[in-house]
């Protein structure tokens, strides 16, 4: 459990607090999960984790393997490179899904309003009411 | 000493990240609507490599990386396909 006994108090030291940096930023990105109200602010809070979370826990994992090795480790550099591409991707998807969604549900309302009510239109109402 | 201060260090790490976890699995289970519960699938999944990161300072040993990585790889075809399937209705059409 203690392989960093030989490791140099600097490295170790800057290992830590950019670890508890990174792991302190995530949780606040996850918090605002919690937080915010309606889901178009939340989907910006935990961009907080993916952008300067993974960056700070990846340099200080960088730092650890490089001391401890005695020689340059950057393969979290690939996790890097990948969440910094994904994430802008993914969290678009989502909210273009979700406006196509509430677009879609707006259509509904508005178009079955002025509609006389019968069998079709409470069945739309139902599907409206569980697409908004 | 530094030693000291590093396993303290990443055992707060662990603990912060659990409790982001808790915070985006509250999410995915008690979401009002289907978008915030693949949000926050999103966010636990990236939090969990996040976690698995830590162990693998904690324990020195550079096999936890690769565990990382797939972690990371799931996590963007778990979301996208998700997204696509609020979007469409179906995943491949």
């Amino acid at each position: 459990m203690t392989p960093e006994a030989d490791l140099p108090a600097a490295a170790a030291l800057l290992t830590a607090l950019l670890v508890v940096f990174g792991a302190g930023i995530t949780f606040i990105g996850s918090l605002g999960l919690l937080r915010l109200r309606s889901f178009f602010e939340r989907v910006h809070a935990p961009t907080l984790g993916t952008t300067l979370g993974t960056a700070c826990i990846l340099l200080g994992s960088m730092i650890f393997f490089s001391a401890l090795q005695t020689r340059p480790v950057t393969h979290e550099i690939l996790i890097a490179v990948f969440v910094t591409v994904t994430t802008p991707v993914t969290l678009m998807l989502l909210v273009r899904a979700t406006s196509f969604r509430y677009r879609a549900a707006s259509d509904l309302r508005n178009s079955q309003q002025p509609a006389s009510p019968g069998d079709s239109g409470a069945n739309s109402s139902k599907a409206g009411r569980r697409l908004s | 000493m530094s030693t000291l201060i590093l396993n303290w260090s990443l055992v707060v790490a662990q603990v912060l990240l659990a409790l982001a976890m808790a915070c985006a699995a509250f999410r995915m289970i008690a979401g009002p609507r289907a978008q915030d519960r693949v949000l926050g699938l999103d966010t636990l999944y990236v939090n969990a490599m996040l976690l698995i990161l830590t162990v693998g300072i904690r324990s020195g040993s550079t096999l936890y990386f690769e565990a990382a990585l797939v972690i990371a790889v799931l996590g963007f075809i778990a979301t996208a396909a998700l997204a696509k399937f609020l979007m469409r209705g179906e995943v491949i059409e």
